[in-house]
């Protein structure tokens, strides 16, 4: 049985992840995406994981959101409160996710994973950066790298050439 | 806490719930910002599922796997919002349909 926190946090991500599709205004959808990501970081609160709920809150409610917001105030205004898409896609789509909702859920209540509960401790932090530093070390100097190319090619693809070249002859 | 009251099949209803929703949305919407939000929410649902797992099965590596996947979704929103704004200031909109050139 669900107790009230979990039933609270569920509303409160799924609905502000409908929002944060449907809300007219982007910047109003990625507040309410920022209420979505947020929420999941309360399911890992939830799941005893305190340093991924932290992770989460850091890199998608700190800086992900963020990013986001300031990409839609480049945006052209009238672009912000407009609407796009595509009428006849949204019956098919709504479709779509009721046939995958409906499908996976009933294989998941069929199959042996509703059994499943846990009177194990919840696994200590600690050993989560023991073995980021032991075990898993080479994967970390690999995510460094892409995070610093990722970013590297993130400003050079968004670099205006022409402004450039007129500081460069001034 | 060590019983806990809810069990593995909230968290993932909760996750197909989270999942439905984004492919919902990548079908229907064409603004790309907004497909850029579905995107999320179904990177979202995966890392809940992986962290329930993890703690159900009381093993640390899904935790672990959450945290890459949760800074390798961080790399993919800088270029994806890189890509957005240099397709933005070609076409000057944000709808997909519109992005003329990258028809094959």
């Amino acid at each position: 049985m669900v107790d009230a926190t979990f039933l609270a946090l569920s509303v409160l991500t799924i609905g502000s992840a409908i929002a944060a599709l449907e809300m007219r205004s982007l910047i109003y959808g990625s507040i309410a995406l920022m209420g979505a990501l947020g929420g999941v970081a309360g399911f890992f609160l939830l799941l005893d994981s305190p340093f991924v709920a932290m992770f989460q809150i850091a890199v998608y409610v700190g800086s992900i959101a963020v990013l986001i917001l300031f990409t839609v105030m480049l945006v052209r205004r009238e672009l912000i409160f407009t609407k796009i898409e595509d009428p006849k896609r949204r019956y098919a789509g709504i479709g779509l996710m009721l046939v995958l909702m409906v499908g996976l859920g009933s294989l998941i209540m069929d199959s042996g994973l509703k059994s499943i509960t846990t009177d194990q401790p919840p696994i200590d932090f600690r050993l989560i950066g023991e073995d980021f530093l032991t075990y898993y070390w080479p994967a970390l100097v690999l995510m460094a790298l892409i995070l610093a190319g990722s970013v590297t090619g993130a400003l050079v693809l968004a670099r205006r050439e022409d402004v450039a070249d007129e500081q460069r002859t001034d | 806490m060590l019983q806990m009251s809810n069990e593995l099949i909230d968290f993932f209803i909760v996750s197909i719930a989270l999942l439905g929703i984004g492919i919902y949305g990548l079908a229907v919407k064409r603004n790309a910002i907004r497909m850029l939000f579905a995107i999320e929410i179904i990177i979202n649902a995966a890392n809940l599922n992986l962290v329930a797992f993890a703690r159900f099965l009381s093993h640390s590596g899904g935790q672990t796997l959450a945290l890459f996947s949760i800074a390798i979704a961080a790399a993919e929103v800088a270029v994806g919002l890189a890509l957005i704004i240099v397709a933005y200031r070609m076409y000057k909109n944000v709808d997909i349909a519109e992005f003329r050139s990258l028809k094959g």
